[in-house]
């Protein structure tokens, strides 16, 4: 049985928060997820897959995360408790449907979890997606620990259903990727038939049918503020002059300087755990009831905008304080010690604080790269021998942005996902020379088709290069509609990439396998030659994630490389492949090159470029 | 004395690894024993673009604090899997910090590629113990190929924090945490490493 599955009522585990999430919509009765993998979110959705089967859960890795809320909405308004998970970005590209879906609504309940990733610890930005909740008049909730996670998510079932909306369970990476101890519930058993009701002026959003619900979301709003004045997850602790309003992880952070602070019993603070609709009379007692206030939490003034709003439909004057260069950063993620000095200056109290040790300045950087045998490598190896510094790269997201890195340095423009092609597209327009587009398997199934659909509509001469290694790598391997390794073996892909490039209108389709370096290039050779002709060519470099394949298919490596005594320095191996499992060593008899053995992974790659690389058969 | 006044306060343990290391398990450890002891413990991970070989950090607070991370100058406890993040990391640690350290360096890429040169592991250490209250400095490589597999290497480093005494947690509910996480069939190896740096740790605790 999954250890999720655990029937142990009252029993307490050390869960990670994705974890809770998981179990408090299995306490919930969840009936249906869909999810399209993101750190930190990923968990969720990769949870499930293992447990659904066991646990009566439908489960699917949607395409993107549009449709993973298109699909788990279907759900809930036949009646069945649905949840779709994704990263902040997510909620971007998903935010078509949750915007409409919110004057839809649902029958049952519907979590839509939000994880926001401030610090950029995986994202391209760590925009604030509380505001969606504010967009779209939905309600939200904002845990602190894995435990708030499970209650919230037991709590925003309730919310959902008993107002016909989704809920927004809105967390921190702090939050997803913190593991404590959670009191595990009681499971309910049996699952829920869906059941679904035509009804179309209530659920085909014409313009007649959305004024209606317009005003109904605006009705429901109204019965949400009445939940958010009660919720239990809405508390104000202390009775002392100096009020602090905070959410989420943040209210770890204060509870921790204010006890090291000693100044428990000068403040009161307002802890929100609902903060939308937010609750404007408890906030109005609370202010009324303090002298001054700090607002504590990261990212935009989210909470601080709703006090000062509240503070003014009061007509109260009192100082009000919370983001600026004194306060609190708008930028990254809190942690205590940023909350202790903030609130020591806002409520002029001396503060202690240890004194950190410097590290040395000079450390080499060790930033994260490209595996050892990773197939995009060779490609990018390629590449950049037949098209050189000439070419404009745009790039996207996956394992394989970590090409911007030297020695590869591949990689010249990415805004988000699927943003390669269409990009490409632009810049063919306007720029004088080649450009040549890069995307992932996984992520030209999430939002790269539509690009060259357009690319191939305008007649744009660029080159795609599609990175098909069978898996959504950079999350943990997840399948995508390609995929063609799973534990089974190796099978049919659903959707092949090729078919589905030419389906598009693609008439110049080649695919090669990277690790043979000699194909690879002779393919980029022509394809240099017929873009001449102008219009897009798809290249599909096609060699499966070596960490995935050895992990379904338990393939053996049967083999390494050395560097022999043949090796004359010219370190191109370094400055030109940069594989991880290269060595350069100098010491009292000179230098040298080697692979360290244990990190090769029997690629042959610079064997192909080096006659001084040899195989050893192990 | 010293880790009961510590548990008062609670205690900040801040782990530095490589990717690949098992930092991430060595963290994971450490609170569960912690739990099955009783003690209130959270911890704190960053998956995702932290792997692929670059730094992984993790943390663990014991006791009554709130705060999943630690904060610069914070660190009561440091677990470094490696020497160059063992310094690297020092900014989370204060002069009253103790620290446990594999020595034996994974040098990183950038290295090879002629960016900056890897430190002298004798001077690190030197530095690391002039910085820090108490540094145990151990080869947890050669320790765990005694124990049977050099990947067990990780738990080298725990059973050594573990022999410490640091965190007041009995050696039964370690060696419980070590039978939670891991299949049976690498119960054996994981276990004598865990015994090797526990006595390495208990010798200059």
């Amino acid at each position: 049985m999954h250890e999720l599955l655990s029937p142990d009522k009252g029993g307490k585990r050390l869960l990670l928060g994705n974890e809770a999430i998981i179990r408090g919509a299995l306490e919930a009765n969840v009936g249906f997820v869909a999810a399209y993998p993101g750190t930190p979110s990923s968990e969720i959705i990769d949870g499930f897959a293992r447990l659904g089967d066991e646990a009566g859960v439908e489960v699917e890795y949607s395409v993107n995360e549009k449709v993973s809320m298109e699909s788990a909405c279907a759900a809930a308004i036949s009646g069945v408790r649905s949840l779709c998970s994704m990263k902040h970005v997510g909620l971007n590209v998903a935010a078509d449907a949750f915007m409409t879906l919110a004057y839809v609504g649902v029958k049952a309940g519907m979590v839509i979890v939000t994880a926001d990733d401030p610090s950029l610890h995986s994202s391209q930005n760590e925009q604030d997606n509380r505001f969606y909740a504010k967009m779209a008049h939905v309600p939200m909730l904002e845990p602190a620990t894995p435990q708030q996670a499970k209650e919230m998510v037991l709590a925003a079932y309730e919310i959902s259903e008993k107002f016909r909306i989704p809920c927004l369970l809105r967390t921190t990476t702090r939050v997803n990727h913190c593991r404590g101890v959670v009191e595990l519930g009681d499971l309910p058993s049996g699952s829920v038939q869906g059941e679904f009701q035509r009804d179309p002026f209530n659920l085909v959003v014409v313009p007649m049918v959305g004024r209606k619900l317009r005003l109904q979301l605006l009705e429901k709003e109204k019965g949400l503020r009445e939940v958010s004045e009660s919720s239990p997850f809405n508390r104000l602790e202390g009775s002392g002059p100096w009020g602090i309003v905070t959410s989420g992880v943040s209210a770890l952070y204060v509870r921790d300087a204010v006890r090291e602070l000693g100044i428990e019993d000068k403040v009161t603070v307002l802890t929100l755990g609902m903060t939308y609709p937010m609750p404007e009379r408890l906030m109005g007692r609370f202010l009324q009831s303090v002298d001054r206030v700090f607002v504590v939490e990261e990212l935009e003034p989210y909470l601080e905008e709703a006090v000062r709003n509240t503070a003014q439909k009061l007509g109260l004057g009192l100082p009000i304080s919370g983001k600026g260069p004194d306060g609190i950063p708008e930028a990254f993620e809190l942690d205590s010690l940023k909350v202790k000095k903030a609130l020591g200056r806002f409520f002029d109290v001396p503060v202690e604080t240890p004194t950190p040790l410097s590290a040395p300045q000079d450390l080499p950087p060790r930033p994260p790269n490209l595996c050892p045998g990773c197939p995009h490598r060779a490609t990018y190896y390629s590449v950049k021998k037949i098209f050189g510094e000439e070419a404009v790269y745009p790039t996207d997201i996956g394992c394989y942005t970590l090409g911007l890195l030297p020695p590869l340095q591949m990689a010249d423009f990415l805004i988000c996902m699927g943003s390669s092609v269409s990009t490409a597209g632009g810049f063919s327009r306007v720029l004088d020379r080649p450009v040549v587009a890069f995307i992932g398997d996984s992520t030209f199934f999430h939002s790269g088709m539509t690009g060259l659909v357009n690319a191939v509509t305008h007649n744009r001469n660029i080159l795609l290069v599609i990175l098909d290694n069978g898996t959504t790598a950079m999350t943990g391997h997840q399948p995508h509609p390609g995929v063609s390794i799973t534990a089974a073996g190796r099978v049919e892909p659903r959707v092949d990439v090729e078919q589905v490039v030419r389906g598009c209108g693609v008439q110049r389709v080649t695919v090669v396998n990277p690790l043979n370096v000699k194909k690879t290039q002779a393919a980029l050779e022509k394809i240099r030659e017929e873009m001449k002709e102008g219009g897009v060519s798809v290249l599909i470099s096609r060699s499966p994630c070596p960490l995935f394949e050895r992990r379904m298919l338990g393939t053996k490596q049967r083999v390494v490389f050395q560097v022999t005594d043949a090796c004359d320095l010219c370190r191109d191996c370094l400055s030109q492949l940069g594989c991880p499992a290269f060595v350069w060593e100098r010491d009292a008899g000179g230098e040298c090159v080697r692979i360290n053995e244990t990190l090769c992974n029997g690629c042959a790659v610079c064997a192909q470029l080096c006659d001084a690389v040899k195989p050893k058969k192990l | 004395m010293t880790t009961q006044k510590r548990m008062d306060a609670g205690l900040r343990i801040f782990f530095t690894g490589v990717g690949g290391q098992g930092t991430l398990l060595a963290t994971r450890m450490v609170g569960e024993a912690a739990l099955i002891q009783g003690l209130n413990v959270t911890m704190s991970e960053i998956h995702g673009m932290a792997q692929r070989g670059g730094v992984v950090e993790s943390s663990i607070v014991v006791g009554d604090i709130a705060s999943p991370i630690i904060a610069d100058g914070q660190a009561d406890v440091m677990l470094a899997f490696e020497p160059l993040e063992a310094i690297r990391a020092l900014g989370k640690c204060h002069a009253g910090t103790t620290a446990v350290v594999n020595t034996v360096p994974i040098v990183p890429f950038t290295v090879a590629a002629g960016q900056g040169q890897y430190p002298d592991v004798q001077d690190v250490l030197e530095d690391l113990q002039e910085s820090l209250a108490k540094v145990v400095a151990l080869d947890a490589v050669t320790l765990a190929r005694e124990a049977g597999n050099v990947r067990a290497a990780n738990m080298v480093v725990v059973g050594a924090f573990a022999g410490l005494q640091v965190l007041p947690v009995e050696r039964s509910a370690w060696e419980e945490s070590v039978r939670r996480l891991l299949p049976p069939k690498l119960h054996d190896v994981n276990e004598r490493a865990f015994a090797l740096g526990f006595d390495a740790g208990r010798a200059v605790a």
